[in-house]
């Protein structure tokens, strides 16, 4: 007993007071900020083995971004990664930053179905899906729920079971071989449901994007209400991801 | 035993030419005859398409002599063939894995079941019969955050007779992309991704092997660094299953305590590469982020702080009846059958069998510092449980000696040019889970033609299948969160 009280008093506080303006310790590759330096775009582009550099005008596409760091270690001034963790949005589009754009990525309020804040702004279960990832997403949520992010405290949690869940939160490029399961997941969650891509794997394919053994169909019958990218998505990321989409 | 095999270290290349083929009678028996000695086991096993034939190439590791036997055999398509497995269980997987990808026939093979190709809902699980007997189906969706596999019990009463574990959801097609992806930036990524807990282990066999295959050799540094990762990769690991092993027997304070001090370690890693799994840190021929006096101050100081908490936990715990009495014989595998399941990691390290490749096939800078791997007898929970605690121990010491020898870092960017043409390479990594194993060959024009991976998942989920034999089902969860294998690095 003695000895359970000194560990307790040796942890301190280990809670992050407040996740909406905690920090990433050192170096952390957040949302990019693309200088307007004139770089040959072709070679730029080139440079990114996903494919999430476009050019006229330069762009990275956060969707399909493995956050590599490839393309910032070639072109240095022509792109650098800010450690700002908030990159998840709900519009695709909004995933795309352009040359010589430096602002916060957000939400577009208008386009958050109503019933999402009227119903889950306090209390929000989600059923986690696996579907061909490599495990990192999945560390990296189970991370929200320790007693540093606490992502229990807004009364956001991860259910067992699909019927008391709220919807599904996606990770992986979708195999085929889990393309059925997952359909009979969302289906298995009582209305109304929400969908969430966790990590670019799950949003666009990754470096896994046009392999035979997937099936992404799922994502051509359901709309997708939050999109948080990253490989794996940071515990800051994903939780005021789900933050931004439930409440004000 | 036909006498004319190929011995060469990890790491090392060879010519395509220089490798010894035989017909495939002496390849069965001299594969049998091989790995009838307990100091060998069977590293990596595949097919390729060699012109108009298939090629069949062994690796098999020997612990004692260090270093690896390769020999290879070709064989018609659509050939049928004596199984090898019929007499020595360890080749069981990789057999069915050659005939899922290749289509050839082990006649007499033990139990033809699909590895990852089983079209959901079209496979035919194992039945017994039985008045008494009921089946047990969980997944592929658990119930906690975690990947997707199929577990099919069948039991009496609370008793576990049988438990067949159908994996493959994950399946998205590493090796493939690996062929299709020209790139090495793209290859590299994928080597990553094959096990995201594990990305540092995985991209270190990739750029050991791509480095054999260009002939170059990474300086010192790249080394060391890629040492250092592997070891807090490790740490972070085991630091984070002590806590789940804790949540799965409701020892809260243990849950919250290993919890939170998995955090310092990948934490550090993100102030080094950017990355809190180490994503991004391992790169083939360079040292992508430099390690500086200020982060070793860093590393230090979170260390010395780690290490009086996890210390404390860890004599909680190991002196906790209520604990111990749910890890105590729980869930055992015994000596002998990790032995035939050809068991590597900690599966086998918990069950008696020594095998590191840190110790046994040195890679990086391993070889001088002398790990002497830990082992226990009892193969149980307790056992795999306390291997983590020795093995966190003696991590700390590693990287208390790397720090010592600190090398200087340029941060320079290198290539480590192009892969010699009609070679093979092989590379042994010890991931926190045990034995990675990656094998590349190139054809006349350099281009990889094959490219093979063995996460140590790949042998060990028949070690979890196996330990649950004889137990209740509720103690299953604690037995799985003790291997902890993964899905996505046997899937592929």
């Amino acid at each position: 007993m003695l000895k359970s009280l000194k560990i307790f008093l040796h942890q301190g506080k280990q809670f992050i007071p407040d996740v909406r303006t905690a920090k990433a310790p050192g170096v952390f590759r957040g949302r990019p900020v693309i200088s307007t330096e004139k770089v040959d775009e072709k070679a730029f582009a080139d440079v990114c083995p996903t494919g999430a550099i476009g050019t006229a005008p330069v762009s990275i596409d956060l969707g399909k971004c493995l956050f590599c760091g490839e393309c910032e270690r070639c072109f240095p001034h022509k792109v650098h990664f800010t450690d700002d963790t908030h990159m998840a949005t709900n519009v695709r589009e909004r995933l795309i930053i352009r040359e010589g754009e430096d602002k916060p990525i957000e939400l577009d309020k208008s386009a958050i179905r109503p019933e999402i804040r009227k119903v889950f702004s306090g209390s929000l279960k989600l059923r986690q899906v696996s579907a061909g990832g490599d495990g990192s997403c999945e560390a990296e949520l189970n991370a929200t729920g320790n007693v540093q992010f606490d992502l229990g405290r807004y009364g956001i949690e991860f259910a067992a079971s699909p019927r008391h869940a709220d919807g599904v939160l996606v990770t992986g490029p979708i195999s085929a071989n889990m393309a059925k399961a997952l359909e009979l997941t969302y289906e298995a969650c009582p209305e109304p449901r929400i969908v969430v891509l966790d990590g670019t794997d799950a949003i666009s394919g990754g470096m896994f994007a046009g392999s035979p053994d997937l099936d992404r169909s799922f994502l051509d019958t359901h709309d997708v209400d939050l999109y948080i990218p990253g490989n794996p998505a940071h515990p800051l990321t994903v939780i005021n991801g789900l933050l931004d989409l439930t409440r004000e | 035993m036909n006498t004319n095999i190929l011995h060469i270290t990890n790491g090392s290349r060879v010519s395509v030419a220089e490798i010894p083929l035989m017909d495939y009678e002496s390849f069965r028996a001299t594969t049998l005859e091989l790995m009838g000695d307990k100091a060998r086991h069977c590293v990596s096993y595949f097919a390729y398409p060699n012109a108009s034939a298939l090629r069949l190439m062994m690796c098999i590791a020997d612990d004692a002599a260090h270093d690896i036997l390769v020999y290879a055999c070709d064989v018609e398509k659509g050939a049928t063939l004596t199984s090898a497995a019929a007499d020595c269980l360890a080749l069981e997987r990789y057999e069915r894995e050659i005939h899922e990808n290749w289509g050839l026939e082990f006649a007499g093979h033990p139990w033809y079941k699909p590895v990852r190709d089983f079209m959901p809902g079209k496979y035919k699980f194992y039945e017994m019969e039985g008045e008494e007997l009921h089946e047990v189906g969980v997944g592929p969706v658990h119930a906690g955050v975690i990947e997707p596999g199929h577990f099919r019990f069948i039991c009496n009463g609370e008793d576990v007779l049988h438990l067949e574990i159908q994996l493959g959801w994950q399946h998205r097609g590493v090796e493939h992309l690996m062929l299709e992806k020209k790139r090495l930036i793209e290859r590299v990524l994928l080597a990553e991704g094959i096990a995201g807990d594990t990305s540092v282990s995985h991209s270190t066999a990739f750029a050991t092997v791509w480095e054999s295959l260009c002939g170059f050799q990474p300086s010192k540094e790249v080394l060391w660094a890629r040492t250092l990762a592997s070891e807090l990769e490790r740490m972070a690991n085991h630091t984070g299953d002590l806590g789940a092993i804790c949540g799965d027997v409701a020892y809260q304070l243990g849950a919250a305590v290993y919890g939170r001090l998995r955090t310092p370690i990948v934490n550090f890693s993100q102030r080094w590469c950017g990355n809190r799994l180490g994503k991004g840190n391992v790169r083939p021929a360079y040292a992508p982020y430099a390690f500086t006096e200020e982060l070793r101050q860093q590393l230090l100081s979170d260390l010395a702080a780690y290490e009086r908490d996890f210390l404390e936990m860890c004599d909680k715990i190991q002196h906790f009846p209520s604990v111990l009495s749910r890890l105590d014989r729980t869930g055992i595998v015994k000596t002998e059958q990790a032995e035939s399941i050809g068991a590597v990691g900690m599966a086998a390290k918990c069950a008696g069998v020594c095998r590191d490749t840190r110790a046994s096939h040195p890679y990086a800078l391993y070889g001088g510092l002398n790990v002497e791997p830990v082992v226990k007898s009892s193969g149980d929970v307790l056992a795999r449980t306390e291997l983590r605690i020795d093995e966190v121990k003696q991590s700390l010491a590693i990287v208390r000696a790397l720090l010592e020898q600190m090398p200087s870092f340029d941060g320079q960017m290198r290539s480590a040019g192009t892969p010699a043409a009609d070679s093979f390479a092989i590379a042994l990594t010890e991931g926190w889970r045990g034995e990675i194993c990656h094998c590349a060959i190139t054809g006349a024009d350099g281009e990889l033609v094959a490219y093979k991976v063995k996460d140590p998942s790949f042998h060990n989920w028949m070690a979890l299948a196996l330990a649950v034999r004889g137990n209740e089902i509720s103690d299953f969860p604690i037995c799985n969160k003790s291997f902890n294998l993964s899905y996505c690095g046997h899937d592929l």
